[in-house]
């Protein structure tokens, strides 16, 4: 990265690490989330964006790791911070055991399965036999925890700035990678699966892995979200979910890695916008919202930014 | 035994449903290689439509054939506005604009008709029914076997039906013999329209009519153009009957109806991963 | 004889690469016009700019006196040119019998049309035998003859055709050119024919343009071509 660049993203931190003390409780509950959603959204663009894999379930993912943690918390003593890596391990695992499978889908089927995926969560959720487990349709609740080390920081202001670490940890490793050469084999794949085959890249390895590493950081987002919301229920991990996730992803840009933050504040905003419009036509409104971010933007925000920027750079030249 | 076919039966029933609103997807995939995930919502648009015709008093088959008619329109009318201005876009964008779609028909539907849950009439009497299948099940078999083969006489038999076959095949040979591919599509996503409808006017009786009530089918209706092979569209009924089916038996027999959704679509799911081309599609052997 | 075809100034390319840089040409009223040239010269560039498929086009481009520049494929082709594209362009999924009565679906007069299907079965007969057969299904040249047959249901009062001879043994070609001529001394349709095979297109052709890297190098009566020695020599081989 451009010495530049490092300033920037490092003067972006900061500013980002004093929202806490800036804002009240509710603002900061929305701003927490839109980090948590930054995470889950990136997930998303690794897989679809740079791997080509489409998903439409990654609701999924995003329920396992909410679940792991409001289980464990409410079943072990795992303090709450050991949750959040537990949670993105059994996601990593989930992914990538459902990434087998899917190596022999493409496009449309791996779409509908990744669908399947995400309508059959609430489902499973509520079911019966995971019941004690799982507090069935009620759900279970999620306690607060209080800042280590007695400092003076509320609950809240705690857990925003895990998510900020955490999101600046995960953002960096996902940075590191898809500029590696396993970025390029992940890319590569993508665009042309049988060139990136005879090139000797091991292309039903590195799909799976991807879905795995996918999987792990959305769960980890939703680790974090139950955190955040203090409950689970399986009614708030519907399919509507996981079409918010690929909404948030194709606004953001869906191949890259700063289009995740644009897409969590769409996301996030977007949609109580809409209610304010229009109680009556949310829905409505929203939808056009949609259609009208695609037809300025086919290529979400960062597509075009990246376009503003080369029509200013050729200005310039 | 009796039950067993009662469940079978009653499969194909629901069946048909399916496999008429799979049909209406794969031919809207066939000619623009998307998947209108906007047909639910069009066809329950479409069925209130006909709800509120019969309830100012319009004959019934009246009121179907009318809200045929609108389907029709109106299908023409989002392609002409809201699909053709996308072509090109990427994929994912679509499916996007596509979903926008489906947010904005659906809140139409509820602000114009509230969200409650109705019922809807059916105009089968349940004295045509048997031991097996009920009055309505029986007329839902009739009326979507005969739209499936006015579907296949159209495709088959008529000049524009070839035309259109021809420039879901080949758009720019198509142009070389003076069709008019864009109104082809758009003529293509009116007929979709119109056999989405019946779909969700067949449903309607049995799910009771609410603004989302085509969830579920448009989701049996993928998975059962999947299951025929998406390429295939006689595949797709194929694929919705035997669907229907299996949803019916999941439900009665392997798991309660909370999962049957959900085991259906495992099923689905296994079937594609060991044929990933579907049933009967062919796969597409890419060039290198 | 008046000019069927003009094209004046035409410059044409894909996306932001030119390929043709300013070209005259005509097809006068029932004659064959042949373009020879290598590969990579931009001759199927000329006929899909004349019919405006795929390519970027400007200058001056009439049909029959309309000038068609910028018109949509479909309308262009209404008004009565057939084209027979490279690769064929057969639809291969539907029958031989499906794909002639595609050819005449501009066409109203449902008697004048079996006429005319039955008219090109006798000059293809191998056809004949193939009505119910998916088109894909058929040899290369059977796909090159129902190419043409299906471009002639239109009624065509010109037919372009790109490289009606690749990859068919010469026989068949053979067969394929005696009834283009047939069909031009008969009926009167116009050709504008792109060709590799500089000797039949000579033999077949009334007037022969030579392109070179986008430009028309050599234009006028076939014997040109066979008087110059060195055209001669590049192109015919001997």
């Amino acid at each position: 990265m451009s010495g530049g660049r490092t300033v920037g993203l490092a003067a972006l931190l900061a500013l980002a690490a004093l929202v806490p003390f800036v804002v009240g409780s509710f603002h900061l509950l929305q701003a927490t989330m839109v980090i948590v959603y930054a995470i889950a959204l990136l997930g998303l663009n690794i897989l679809t964006g740079y791997n080509g894999q489409i998903s439409l379930g990654h609701g999924a993912f995003y329920a396992i790791g909410a679940y792991v943690t409001a289980v464990l918390l409410d079943r072990t003593g795992v303090p709450y911070w050991a949750t959040i890596p537990i949670a993105g391990t059994v996601c990593l695992l989930a992914g990538f055991l459902f990434g087998l499978p899917a190596l022999r889908l493409e496009g449309l089927y791996l779409a509908l399965s990744t669908f399947a995926l995400a309508v059959a969560t609430p489902q499973l959720l509520k079911f019966r036999a995971l019941e004690s487990w799982t507090g069935g349709g009620q759900g279970l609740f999620v306690p607060t925890f209080q800042a280590p080390f007695g400092l003076p920081l509320a609950w809240d202001q705690w857990l925003y700035l895990i998510a900020l670490a955490i999101a600046a940890v995960l953002f960096l490793l996902a940075w590191n990678l898809l500029r590696g050469s396993i970025g390029l084999a992940i890319v590569a794949i993508r665009d042309h699966p049988v060139a990136a085959a005879s090139m000797g890249i091991d292309v039903a390895r590195t799909k799976a892995l991807t879905f795995g590493v996918s999987a792990m950081y959305t769960g980890i987002a939703g680790s974090l979200g139950a955190l955040v919301a203090q409950f689970v229920a399986p009614d708030s991990f519907s399919f509507l979910l996981s079409l918010s996730f690929l909404v948030g992803s194709v606004i953001g840009g869906v191949a890259s890695i700063s289009g995740a933050v644009f897409g969590a504040i769409f996301i996030q905003f977007v949609p109580d916008l809409a209610d304010q419009v229009s109680k009556a036509l949310t829905g409505a409104v929203y939808g056009l919202l949609l259609i009208g971010m695609m037809a300025l933007m086919p290529g979400g925000v960062v597509g075009f930014l990246q376009a503003v920027r080369r029509r200013w750079a050729a200005r310039q030249g | 035994m009796d039950a067993f076919l009662h469940q079978f039966l009653s499969g194909l029933a629901t069946g048909g449903i399916y496999a008429t609103f799979g049909l209406a997807l794969v031919m809207i995939f066939q000619a623009t290689h998307y998947i209108n995930f906007a047909q639910g919502e069009q066809a329950m648009f479409s069925a209130y439509v006909a709800l509120i015709l019969i309830q100012a008093g319009l004959p019934y088959w009246a009121a179907f054939a009318t809200a045929l008619v609108f389907a029709f329109v109106s299908g023409v009318a989002l392609e002409r506005l809201v699909v053709r201005p996308f072509i090109g876009a990427p994929v994912l964008s679509v499916v996007v604009v596509f979903l926008g779609m489906l947010f904005i028909i659906n809140s139409l539907a509820g602000w114009l008709f509230t969200y409650g849950v109705q019922a809807f009439p059916s105009p089968f009497p349940p004295g045509l029914g048997n031991r097996f299948l009920s009055g309505h099940e029986i007329g839902t078999i009739l009326v979507t076997l005969a739209t499936l083969a006015a579907v296949y006489l159209f495709f088959r038999h008529t000049r524009l039906g070839l035309a259109m076959r021809a420039a879901a095949e080949n758009p720019e040979a198509s142009r070389l013999v003076g069709i008019r591919v864009g109104w082809t599509l758009a003529l293509g996503w009116g007929l979709a329209g119109a056999i989405g409808a019946v779909a969700a006017i067949m449903a309607a009786p049995i799910i009771y009519i609410e603004p989302n009530m085509m969830a579920g089918i448009l989701l049996y209706g993928f998975a059962a153009a999947l299951l025929g092979g998406i390429n295939n569209p006689w595949g797709a009924v194929a694929g919705g009957f035997i669907v229907g089916v299996i949803e019916n038996l999941a439900g009665a027999y392997v798991i309660g109806t909370e999962l049957k959704l959900s085991v259906a679509l495992v099923i689905i799911v296994v079937v594609l991963v060991a044929r990933p081309a579907g049933l009967f599609g062919t796969s597409i052997v890419g060039r290198v | 004889m008046s000019a069927l075809l003009e094209l004046t100034a035409v410059v044409a390319g894909y996306g932001t690469s030119q390929v043709i840089h300013g070209i005259d040409m005509s097809v006068a009223e029932g004659g064959i016009a042949a373009l020879l040239g290598a590969n990579g010269a931009g001759k199927t560039t000329i006929l899909r700019a004349i019919c405006n498929i795929r390519v970027r086009v400007s200058g001056v481009i009439v049909f029959g006196g309309l000038r068609i520049h910028g018109w949509a494929t479909e309308e262009i082709v209404r008004l009565g040119i057939g084209h027979v594209p490279e690769g064929r362009g057969t639809f291969a999924h539907l029958t031989v019998e499906e794909n002639l009565l595609l050819g005449a679906y501009t066409r109203r007069e449902r008697a004048a049309v079996a006429d005319d299907m039955r008219r090109l079965l006798d000059h293809f007969p191998r056809l004949r035998e193939r009505l119910a057969q998916q088109a894909g299904t058929l040899s290369g040249g059977e796909q090159q003859m129902l190419a043409i047959a299906r471009a002639l249901m239109l009624q065509p009062r010109l037919l372009l055709l790109d490289e009606p001879s690749f990859g068919l043994a010469p026989l068949v070609v053979q067969e394929i050119f005696r009834i283009l001529r047939q069909i031009n001394e008969s009926e009167g349709v116009a050709m504008l024919l792109v060709e590799q095979n500089a000797n039949l297109a000579l033999d077949l052709a009334s007037d022969v343009y030579l392109m070179e890297t986008g430009r028309i190098v050599l234009s006028g009566a076939p014997a040109l071509v066979r008087d110059n020695a060195a055209v001669r020599r590049a192109y015919l081989g001997y």
